[in-house]
């Protein structure tokens, strides 16, 4: 079980938290404007990333609050944990 | 009762005064308290244990740990019975029961004894090949199968015992109560951590209690109990033994089963739990978990009375019991001859030591050959013989190269024989942690690669198999730990335990004893006991071109029984590699899972079973129902009412009566459960109108409206009424189901999308009752409880919200309706709800005030066509679908929206909701009903939808029911089928409304 470090709360448990799927993926301006195909990217396409990967995780059963999350999809390892709105820090060796 | 003809007169950790009976396969014996069922098994000269799982040969103890293969038992025989149990786990307690698996009818005749004749034709793969064809067979062999086979058998009754859990932090977690974990638990403790030591066994001392050793110049046996006061004496540590540490995951979480009774009795009852689950994080890890002895791999290696020399050492100088008194001792190492003295030490004769390596000048070799004992080098023993126990050892000397025997075979009489093939570091956790063993060329074993977690390795479980090393390292290791975690110990550092380094004569590396004559079958050869795998099935497999290991395990079944391989994986591995030519390296190991040993149910699930499996959610008025007779229904976790029977009423006769009350008199219902959530900001408006289909700017205060939300893929997620309480305050209920699910879709577009937006959500559900009355008497009944609110339809309309006091107790009345009667949804904090409805129950009486269930709702509103979230939709379905079209607004943006524009979303030929008026009316078709439009058709039939709601409706004196059908709305007047197992339902197709259409009665 992951040890997940809410901004918030701490380092808890990943049972704490619910997971929502890949981070930065932004609602489009104007969905009337886009094809198809553009909704579709927007609506379904997610990366399936070997490695790391940004995230999103919702402290559900704590204060319930929504931030980001850099994990590595092979080794479980997170390398950061940063606020909604907030981009990745950088990535230290 | 038998006599202990096995015990040895002295020694042992057995106490002699507390003598136990038990019974094994129906007979009875003694042993003594400190015995495992095993030993006391062994102590009785009990050879025979159980039969293998295929084959069904006769099987007797491999070893004295829980890497067990052979011994596995049902323990008990009531409700707390457990099957798989490994009798050298087992603790002996006074009346123990325990009997063989996979013996029938029992163990001395076996009716599966037949595949021994047969194995030739039941070689690898056997059960792929022969049973999976033709598929359409299997029915007919799995039960003949299962039952000649099985792994004992569940018991048939709940488990009367309970389960615990318990979570922990600890600085240091050390598994294993060796010399190496002792050391490590000790030097980590003095720095001041936090420790955790773990142990499987029933005592501390690990490998220790089997043997004869000297620490710090002293019997070991002091040492562990110098070792064990000193950590009891430190405040931060503690000990856990009967402990087995199961899992270890991610993020340095693992997971220990510690068995809590003594003697693990399952047959006791107490207020105390029978084992505990453990769930642990630690900030470091020592793994000290020793190693398992392999097997020799020769023909019928697998005879009762062949055991793992350091078996036979262990029941010697712990229980004090004899395997038998006449032993050879097989090895490819030293280890084996420090267990020849001690077997001669207790009076075994020992008539020779058969070695497949050269003679060097060793101390214990030395020792050995000093006593008198015959030691055969390069020699091997190339079968065994006996019926139902070993009686001679069939010895020959290995060629230059070792791979053929030749000269003429000796035959040793003997009564039980020990075998060393070497050590396999455990090496499970740490690949449980994702390490990767690597293979050590010099000591024949795969031993710990790289750490990937915050964990390190000592003693033996890292392959430094010597007790002064295991000492040292597993001191190192500890100061290590506690230094990672943050703590030093303070001064000059602790001195490691020390024993005396013996030269040991180096390994040689021996999986497979040639067969003898060259060429002869390997088919006895055996290399896993458990699943009857040979040397010979290893082979086939790779000829067969089952070239990797996992593939090779799968398709043998090597290694996949309860033991998991723990004494034939490597084995198995090194033979693999011998016939592919490849290094043992190259072919690697397979993976190991959790939990190192099984696991029963009842610890995994622990107390969250019955009552505590899944919360209950009650209404404040819950007792009422219950008093009243009601049946209760699910929805989610809320009990709610869904009937009130009368004495005599059947479910439809109570809905009838309740449906009929609501239309032509008043009816009362508990709304509680009504997803609630108070949205204030100024924003909100907004807000409202991105996640509602329709729009929300121009409400005024003090007004309802009815809203649908969908996903961003334009499906109905949920419905309800939002009303606006004030300036910047709205109202909003959702489905009972969806209430929490609803409040996390919000608080996710606020905290992730439109952070800008000022809206605050809160849940009400809990504090606020609700109670609806519906029906011509509704409004009758509320002015006499109210003074302050105005109740003329003209003052308070349909869909507007009045704050005011209800029965004495300030209310929130809103004028909504689901059944399509005049209703009011009296609103009151829910303290108050029970003392709302009690008032309301008495004053309507003489209205003839009628409690209505949720089926009474459900037909209720069928008749007015209200869909129901998750009933009515299941997901795939949009609000044009349900025929809304006005509630989706053209000029907005909402979340879905442009997903109502994709081309499937606009095909003609969509599911689309329809009513069903069955051709006769009192005919109720089935929810779940499949529609058909043309009857003469052959299977598979065309199937254009289903029905997802069906009742009679007493108020319309017919059945009626929605359904979802291709092109729906476009079939108004057709008439369609529902064919079902005895007949067809003919119905016609309809508006999605049957009663009331114009809604005249609910704005009345
Ligand atoms: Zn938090």
């Amino acid at each position: 079980m992951l040890l997940i470090k809410c901004p918030w709360c701490g380092e808890r448990d990943a049972h704490e938290f619910s997971y929502g799927g890949e981070a930065h993926i932004t609602r489009p301006e104007n969905p009337d404007k886009l094809s198809d195909e553009q909704w579709a990217d927007y609506l379904f396409m997610q990366k399936n990333a070997m490695g790391p990967f940004l995230e999103r995780w919702v402290h559900a059963h704590g204060c319930r609050r929504w931030f980001n999350v850099r994990r590595d999809t092979v080794t479980h390892e997170i390398t950061a944990v940063y606020k909604m709105g907030d981009r990745p820090p950088e990535r230290t060796a | 009762m038998s006599q202990q003809r096995n015990r040895l007169a002295t020694g042992g950790r057995i106490d002699r005064t507390r003598p136990l009976s038990f019974s094994f396969n129906g007979k009875h014996f003694e042993g003594y308290a400190g015995d495992t069922l095993a030993s006391a098994l062994i102590a009785n000269g009990v050879r025979l244990v159980g039969r293998s799982f295929k084959y069904h040969r006769p099987r007797g103890l491999l070893t004295a740990g829980s890497e067990e293969p052979n011994a596995l038992v049902q323990l008990g025989t009531d409700a707390a019975s457990e099957p798989n149990q490994r009798a050298t786990q087992v603790e002996l307690f006074d009346g123990l029961e325990a009997v063989s698996q996979n013996c029938w009818p029992s163990v001395g005749l076996d009716v599966g004894a037949v595949n021994n004749t047969l194995s030739r034709i039941l070689p690898a793969g056997f059960y792929y090949k022969t049973f999976m064809w033709p598929k359409s067979f299997w029915k007919y062999y799995e039960h003949v199968i299962r039952k000649a086979a099985g792994m004992g058998r569940a018991p048939e009754s709940p488990d009367p015992d309970c389960y615990d859990k318990m979570h922990d932090h600890c600085d240091v977690l050390v598994v294993g109560a060796g010399p190496a974990g002792l050391a490590a638990a000790l030097a980590a403790g003095r720095a001041g951590a936090r420790v955790l030591l773990a142990d499987e066994q029933s005592a501390l001392g690990g490998g220790l209690l089997g043997r004869r050793a000297e620490i710090d110049a002293a019997p070991a046996a002091e040492w562990i109990a110098k070792s064990i006061s000193a950590l009891q004496a430190m405040p931060e540590v503690q000990l856990l033994c009967r402990s087995t540490v199961a899992g270890y995951y991610d993020h340095n979480y693992l997971t220990i089963a510690q068995r809590l009774r003594e003697g693990s009795d399952p047959g006791r009852r107490c207020d105390k739990p029978r084992q505990r689950l453990w769930k642990v994080r630690a900030k470091q890890v020592v793994l000290a978990t020793g190693a398992h002895e392999r097997p020799m791999i020769f023909r019928h290696n697998d005879l009762p009375g062949i055991m793992l020399a350091s078996a036979a050492q262990c029941y010697i100088n712990r229980y004090a019991a004899k395997p038998g008194d006449i032993a050879v001792i097989f090895t490819n190492n030293d280890s084996a001859y420090e267990a020849a003295l001690d077997l001669a030490e207790a009076g075994v004769t020992v008539v020779a030591v058969v070695d497949v390596r050269t003679a060097a000048e060793s101390p214990a070799q030395a020792a050995v050959r000093s006593r008198g004992i015959e030691v055969l080098y390069r020699h091997a023993v190339v079968a065994a013989s006996g019926r139902r126990r070993v009686s001679a050892a069939k010895v020959m000397a290995l060629d230059d190269s070792g791979e053929s025997v030749s000269g003429a075979a000796r035959t040793i009489r003997c009564d039980f024989l020990c075998m060393s093939g070497g050590w396999s570091p455990a090496v499970h956790l740490f690949s449980q942690s994702r390490g990767k063993p690597s293979y050590d060329a010099s000591k024949a074993c795969f031993v710990p690669g790289q750490s990937v977690q915050a964990e390190r390795s000592a003693g033996a479980a890292r392959g430094s198999f010597a007790l002064a090393e295991c000492l040292t390292e597993g001191h190192e290791a500890g100061v290590a730990a506690a230094a990672a975690a943050g703590f030093q110990r303070p001064g000059r550092p602790a001195k490691p335990p020390v024993a005396a380094k013996v030269d040991e004569a180096p390994l040689q590396p021996f999986w497979l004893v040639p067969a003898a004559p060259p060429g002869a079958p390997l088919n006895k050869h055996f290399v896993d006991v458990q699943n009857d795998v040979t040397a010979a099935d290893i082979a086939l497999a790779a000829r067969e071109g089952y070239r990797s290991v996992e593939h090779l395990k799968r398709y043998t079944t090597t290694g996949m029984g309860t033991d998991q391989g723990k004494t034939s994986n490597i084995n198995a591995l090194a033979i693999l590699g011998q016939t592919l030519g490849a290094d043992i390296s190259a072919v690697g190991t397979t993976t190991f899972r959790p939990p190192y040993t099984p696991l029963t149910f009842g610890t995994i699930v622990g107390r969250d079973i019955g009552a505590l499996a899944d919360p209950v959610r009650m209404t404040p008025i819950h007792s009422w129902h219950v008093a009243n007779g009601a049946s209760f229904e699910d929805v989610g976790q809320w009990k709610r009412p869904w009937y009130y029977p009368r004495p005599g009423e059947s479910i439809q006769d109570a809905v009838n009566r309740e449906c009929l009350a609501t239309r032509q008199a008043i009816a009362i219902l508990d709304a509680s459960t009504l997803g609630k959530i108070d949205i204030q900001g100024p924003d909100t408006a907004e807000f409202l109108n991105r996640v509602y289909t329709n729009g929300w700017k121009k409400l005024e205060i003090g007004r309802c409206r009815y809203g649908v939300m969908c996903g961003e893929d334009g499906m109905v997620f949920d419905d309800g009424v939002t009303t606006r309480l004030g300036e910047h305050h709205y109202w909003m209920t959702t489905t009972s189901g969806n209430a929490a699910r609803v409040l996390a879709w919000l608080e996710e577009w606020l905290q992730t999308e439109w952070p800008e937006l000022k809206v605050y959500c809160n849940s009400m559900t809990e504090h606020w009752a609700t109670v609806g009355i519906a029906g011509p008497f509704a409004r009758q009944l509320l002015s006499e409880l109210t003074d302050d609110i105005e109740l003329d339809p003209k003052a308070f309309p349909f869909m507007t919200y009045r704050a005011g006091t209800v029965a004495g107790i300030a209310a929130r009345v809103f004028r909504i309706s689901f059944t399509g009667e005049s209703s009011f949804e009296i609103n009151v904090p829910a303290r108050y709800d029970l003392a709302l409805w009690n008032t309301l129950m008495t004053a309507g009486e003489q209205y003839g005030i009628t409690p209505i269930g949720t089926e009474s709702m459900h037909v209720l509103r069928a008749e007015k066509g209200f869909f129901i979230a998750g009933q009515d939709t299941d997901g795939t379905v949009t609000p044009l679908d349900l025929g809304m079209d006005w509630i989706v607004s053209k000029q907005k943006d909402f979340l879905g929206k442009r997903s109502l524009a994709r081309p499937d979303m606009l095909r003609e030929d969509r599911k689309q909701l329809v009513g069903l008026l069955p051709v006769d009316p009192q005919e109720v078709l089935p929810e779940g009903g499949q529609i058909v439009t043309d009857m003469d058709q052959k299977p598979p039939m065309n199937m254009i939808g289903h029905v997802t709601s069906s009742y009679y409706s007493v108020n319309l004196k017919r059945s009626i029911a929605l359904a979802l059908v291709r092109g729906g709305h476009k079939r108004h007047g057709e008439t369609v089928y529902v064919p079902l197992e005895n007949k067809v339902i003919a119905a016609n197709v309809s508006e999605p409304r049957f009663y009331d259409p114009e809604g005249k009665r609910m704005h009345a």
